[in-house]
């Protein structure tokens, strides 16, 4: 049998010298911390790789920012129990989605936002923000029209199915009227995402026409772009402080466009009515 | 002769088998507690072992879990926190281990290789220190606080196994295959009895808990070594029937899993459960 260091000492070790003894026990403490480690080091192997969240699969509402999830998360599933739509699953061992931590495919089954958020209220841990009260509040992933070649409203028909669908109908999702170049008489309105309103719920993934969703919730991290730090809006700092901080622009003349706005060099004077450049100025 | 003869003999088959067919069925009541929800909509108990909700009342949560998360640096909510206080408390005073033995999934499969490897006659293997699992149990705090997340709950195949049972899920073959074919082929008890942390978090929580067994009847000891071939955790006997650095009668070691085998297959009823004050020894 092995010996046991940290267990209490069950007597002397027989007729051993104590040098004999010590080696043994020595022995022992680094065989156990050694086998100790290699574990400790392969389920780091398993998890690593595995820390990052795929593209498809969607939070809960109210998740943590995914790595602290990831520690908060116990995943006892009582927020899979209590999603009144069988939207939220757990995740099985060994797959991309951390094992049992729960998610959902938005194309499969999207959110339905619940105003009583009920897989936020199940969560024992606070790893879904008990905070989060308001649905519309919920920032799951959001919505991307990632295919602009596929999609039926770009192709200039009008199928709208996103638009219609959503749940923040005209806030999260608009549809933005421009000039069909291809046809140059018509118009196409563009289904378009604003991030201030967009709760990730998927339900305009899960309407997609196509057999395959232009449109598409992803997770913020891999939908959203960050300015830096420093930069700052020249428009919104001038609206902030009433006036340009720089003092008004010399406007030079151009030699045959000496009616026009300074920098305006289109054709005709007047922009397309409803024309996503309708606002341009120099 | 095979194990357990001797106690069928004197005490019948259910006699000598008392304490693991009741250990089968704490260990499926425990599981149909969580599936008569999916399976018939009666929804009295919610989640799984990591965290569980009865009768939307009682908040039950695993403690190993509760101190994963917080060496993750994350301090759960109320719900989770009075939970673990309440498995804690119960296993801090009953019996550390008595999850192993009565709760815990692994162990049917790991009984089964032990079982398989007696019938079988396997000898073959390496079997790791024991004092393994209090490393393991380290290295996964440790993992935790230093990448912020669950790495142990990734691989965890107690987490796994019970998991993937309650919410039907497959992917827990392969840990769990593992395991057993470890037990069966590498070492003997080599998962629950040397590797498991959670084993091991259980056994430090009930280093000072009620429920023990006694080996009150030693002198009728006829050194047959059954207790010791069945016993999960043999080097915890030997004190208590031998007197080997102790007096007491009591097996007081937190290995010990009060799983009630050693009670079972003594065909001379050497060893009874009892509580830990219980110092009446015949020897």
């Amino acid at each position: 049998m092995t010996t046991n260091p940290t267990a209490k000492p069950q007597g002397k070790t027989g007729a051993l010298p104590a040098s004999t003894a010590r080696r043994k026990f020595l022995n022992g403490i680094a065989a156990a911390a050694g086998g100790g480690a290699l574990l400790t080091l392969a389920s780091l192997l398993v998890a690593r790789p595995a820390a990052a969240q795929p593209a498809q699969a969607l939070r809960p509402p109210g998740a943590m920012a995914e790595q602290d999830f990831l520690g908060a998360c116990i995943r006892c599933g009582l927020c899979v129990r209590d999603c009144p739509y069988d939207t939220l699953q757990l995740a099985p061992a060994g797959s991309a989605v951390a094992g049992g931590t729960p998610f959902f495919n938005a194309r499969a089954v999207p959110c339905e936002m619940c105003d009583d958020i009920p897989c936020v209220k199940a969560c024992p841990t606070g790893a879904l923000d008990p905070q989060l009260t308001d649905i519309h509040e919920a920032r799951m992933g959001l919505a991307v029209l990632s295919d602009h070649e596929t999609c039926l409203n770009f192709l200039g028909l009008r199928c709208d199915v996103c638009y219609r669908v959503c749940p923040v109908i005209d806030q999260a999702i608009t549809l933005e009227n421009i000039h069909n170049p291809r046809s140059d008489r018509h118009a196409m309105l563009l289904p378009t995402v604003h991030s201030d309103h967009c709760t990730g719920c998927g339900k305009c993934e899960k309407a997609c026409v196509l057999p395959e969703a232009a449109i598409k919730v992803m997770p913020l991290k891999l939908a959203q772009g960050r300015l830096p730090e420093h930069y700052r809006k020249g428009w919104e700092e001038k609206a902030r402080h009433g006036g340009s901080l720089i003092g008004d622009q010399i406007e030079m003349p151009v030699r045959g466009l000496e009616d026009k706005a300074y920098g305006d060099v289109r054709l005709n004077g007047e922009a397309a009515p409803n024309s996503l450049n309708s606002g341009w100025k120099p | 002769m095979t194990i357990g003869q001797d106690a069928i003999r004197t005490k019948g088959w259910l006699g000598a088998h008392r304490f693991l067919v009741l250990r089968r069925l704490s260990q499926s009541t425990v599981l149909l507690a969580f599936l008569i929800g999916p399976w018939f909509g009666l929804w009295w108990v919610k989640g799984n072992l990591a965290s569980s909700l009865t009768f939307g009342v009682l908040p039950l949560t695993d403690p190993y879990l509760f101190v994963q998360t917080l060496a993750a640096g994350f301090m759960p909510a109320s719900a989770a926190l009075i939970g673990a206080a309440v498995v804690l408390g119960f296993y801090a005073l009953l019996g550390g281990r008595l999850y192993c033995a009565w709760v815990c999934p692994v162990n049917p499969l790991t009984d089964l290789a032990a079982w398989l490897r007696r019938r079988w006659g396997l000898k073959s293997g390496r079997v790791p220190d024991s004092a393994t699992r209090y490393w393991v149990l380290a290295g996964s705090l440790l993992t935790a606080a230093a990448t912020g997340t669950l790495v142990w709950e990734w691989v965890n195949p107690v987490s796994i196994l019970q998991r993937s049972l309650i919410f039907g899920l497959s992917g827990s073959v392969l840990v769990v295959g593992a395991v057993f074919f470890y037990d069966l082929l590498v070492a003997s008890r080599g998962w629950c009895g040397h590797l498991c942390p959670m084993g091991a978090f259980y056994g430090l929580l009930g280093q000072k808990s009620l429920l023990r067994v006694t080996a009150r009847q030693r002198s009728a000891c006829d050194d047959c070594m059954d207790c010791f071939a069945i016993c999960p955790e043999p080097q915890v006997i030997r004190p208590a029937l031998k007197k080997v650095g102790q007096e007491s009668p009591l097996i007081l070691d937190r290995d010990c899993t009060n799983c009630g085998r050693c009670i079972d297959i003594c065909g001379r009823d050497v060893f009874h459960f009892t509580h830990r004050f219980d110092q009446r020894s015949d020897l």
